[in-house]
């Protein structure tokens, strides 16, 4: 550069503009492997493969946990009195008609939520910050229900869930118990994290 | 500027070379000895100090962790992990390890009482007032970085708190419409907390955020250094001065107020010492029971909460019931609790400073303030939820009544936001004059 250059105020202004732009874009390209990293990994994943669930020996009335995706997945196998008990909770529910898609595959929106009537499945952690809610299946008065016919009570935040996993109106969860993705391979076996007539991913 | 710089001029040789090249020396006295502060702190003014004396100790304590703490998840006996083992092998088998690890933890939460004091503190005294905005925004966000680690460490453990109480605070991203849940997972590298969680927890809690704190800490003081440090008059002391320019009521930061701290400094390292030596859990305060249960992702404890420090904004995250399905309101109303503070410089429009010449309505508006945090700190905690039934009998709708009574702290709470725009903007603040200079009481 010359001792007694002028300087093109405008040239440099340019420069600077574009500098400033291909500089900026390359730290954020640079940046998406650092973000991405963050992403469950492929080890993660494959852990996260569909689980098949044995429940031959799940008596009436009787919950068993299985884990999906690190995820507890409660299945409960109800009795005739804790289905017919379903239709008069509706007044007391948010969602009675499971109408949040988001909370359960088309299969599984209906009265009781499930596949097969007596068969409940659903991730047991809590809509509101994903404690995982107690199981209370008798039809008798509970300390924090008087008028309790059995469901999923949550101790976190006191949020209650009825025998399908409807939540109640007024407390702090805001939606259902999320049904898993799952099909029934035979009369005692479910696969949990496939759809029906779907394979396994 | 709050401080006066002079070059050094010193009879030893190495020390002038030096400052011919780096003038580290002068820097140093003008921030220690070349500084002026009022003469007329309180024991208010104690707790800056001590944040700085707590954040060495956790640092220090801290590396020393590192060299034995395993960040990961992997079981090495049934359902326990190499990090769980590698806290108890710290606390049974590294020589002192027990000392080192209780200096952290009882470190952490004396933080938190230290740095609440000092943001009281600015409260009573107006000193996030002009010109004194950007020292209170970048003190509150040492605050949220202080909190943000806070809650990483108090994940390392790997103890079943931490796994509960790492899953509900990442949920609450998860309430933020269409990205939430793959923020959530995003978060925890897996569809739970789990190992890569943990080990980059770990990363934030020693490197990258301790970073970010220090890196404030310096530009909160170099903000504070500029502006001058406020008194418990709210005076501006620059406004007189000596023949030779230094303020007419202040004193050199050294010697006089270092030795100040220094009593500060060994009074709280007294306290300090009986609850690291005699009471490290502080009653499950400090260090909760259930943290001392491995992680268990299939069994919840059964009260979930944070440790006492969260507990207030925690309230208020519990009180705030979810609609339009969706749950968001509650970490929406938790957040607006903190974010609220950030903006005390411009919700405050009243001139006078200091409590001392404010009207009564700021001084009761402020009580209030403080009890519902305590208030909302003991819904938080669960101590309404236990005192409840043995108040009003064991038939008493104990949610409905500790619903009512958190959301009345929390309406407390943020009206004090409220009241003070609409007091100090219309004018009904009635304030006393203020004194041309600092009052001593000698």
């Amino acid at each position: 550069m010359a001792n007694d250059a002028v300087v093109d105020q405008g040239r440099r202004r340019f420069l600077t503009a574009t500098t400033s732009v291909v500089g900026g874009a390359g730290v954020v390209l640079a940046a998406i492997p650092f973000v991405k990293s963050w992403e469950p990994s492929v080890a993660a994943k494959t852990a996260g493969a569909p689980v098949v669930a044995d429940i031959s020996k799940i008596e009436p009335g009787q919950k068993v946990t299985f884990a999906w995706r690190g995820l507890p997945v409660f299945v409960v196998n109800r009795t005739k009195a804790q289905l017919d008990a379903l239709p008069g909770e509706d007044t007391k529910l948010r969602d009675p008609k499971s109408e949040n898609a988001a909370q359960q595959p088309k299969y599984a929106q209906n009265e009781h939520r499930s596949i097969k009537p007596e068969w409940l499945v659903v991730t047991g952690l809590c809509t509101h910050l994903g404690c995982v809610p107690d199981f209370f299946p008798d039809l008798k008065p509970e300390p924090f229900d008087p008028n309790w016919k059995g469901g999923f009570y949550c101790p976190c935040h006191k949020s209650r869930y009825d025998m399908a996993g409807r939540v109640f109106d007024g407390v702090p969860a805001p939606a259902n118990l999320a049904v898993p993705p799952y099909h029934f391979v035979d009369d005692t076996h479910i696969l949990i994290g496939v759809d029906p007539g779907k394979e396994a991913a | 500027m709050g401080t006066t710089m002079t070059r050094i001029q010193s009879k030893n040789g190495v020390v002038n070379w030096i400052e011919d090249r780096l003038p580290i020396f002068s820097f140093l006295n003008s921030h220690t000895a070349g500084y002026y502060a009022p003469k007329n702190f309180n024991l208010w003014y104690y707790f800056g100090s001590l944040a700085l004396l707590v954040l060495v100790n956790q640092i220090l304590t801290g590396i020393f962790l590192t060299m034995n703490y395993k960040p990961s998840a992997a079981e090495v006996a049934p359902g326990v992990s190499a990090a769980f083992a590698s806290v108890e092998y710290i606390m049974r088998d590294v020589s002192w390890g027990w000392l080192i690890r209780y200096m952290h933890s009882t470190g952490a939460s004396l933080f938190f009482v230290v740095v609440y004091l000092h943001m009281f503190r600015g409260l009573m005294y107006g000193s996030y007032k002009k010109p004194r905005e950007l020292v209170w925004i970048l003190g509150m966000l040492i605050f949220l970085a202080l909190m943000a680690e806070a809650f990483l460490g108090y994940v390392l453990p790997w103890g079943n708190m931490s796994f509960w109480g790492a899953k509900v605070i990442i949920s609450l991203f998860g309430t933020i419409p269409w990205i939430g849940p793959s923020l959530v997972e995003w978060i925890m590298g897996d569809y739970l907390p789990a190992d890569a969680t943990l080990n980059r927890f770990f990363a934030l809690h020693v490197i990258a955020l301790p970073l970010v704190l220090l890196l404030l800490v310096v530009l909160h003081l170099a903000a504070l250094h500029e502006v001058g440090s406020n008194n418990p008059d709210g005076v501006e002391i620059k406004e007189k001065k000596k023949p030779d320019g230094t303020p007419l009521d202040g004193i050199a930061f050294h010697p006089y107020y270092t030795v100040k701290d220094i009593f500060g400094t060994g009074f709280f390292l007294l306290i300090a010492a009986f609850i690291v030596f005699y009471a490290p859990t502080f009653g499950g305060w400090f260090l909760e029971h259930d943290n001392f249960v491995p992680a268990n992702n299939l069994a919840t404890p059964e009260h979930i909460k944070p440790v006492w420090y969260f507990t207030p904004f925690y309230a208020i995250l519990r009180m705030v019931p979810s609609f339009f399905e969706t749950a968001i309101w509650g970490v929406i109303a938790m957040f607006a609790a903190i974010v609220l503070l950030f903006l005390m410089p411009w919700l405050d429009r009243g001139k006078v400073k200091s409590v001392r010449y404010r009207g009564t309505g700021y001084k009761v508006a402020l009580g209030f303030f403080a009890l519902s945090f305590v208030m909302l700190g003991a819904v938080g905690a669960g101590v309404s939820a236990e005192m409840i039934p043995k108040l009003f009998g064991a038939e008493a709708d104990s949610t409905m009544i500790e619903n009512l009574f958190g959301r009345f702290w929390t309406f407390v709470y943020f009206g004090f936001f409220v009241f003070l725009w609409v007091y100090t903007h219309f004018g009904f603040e009635k304030t006393k004059p203020v004194p041309d200079r600092v009052t001593m009481h000698d």
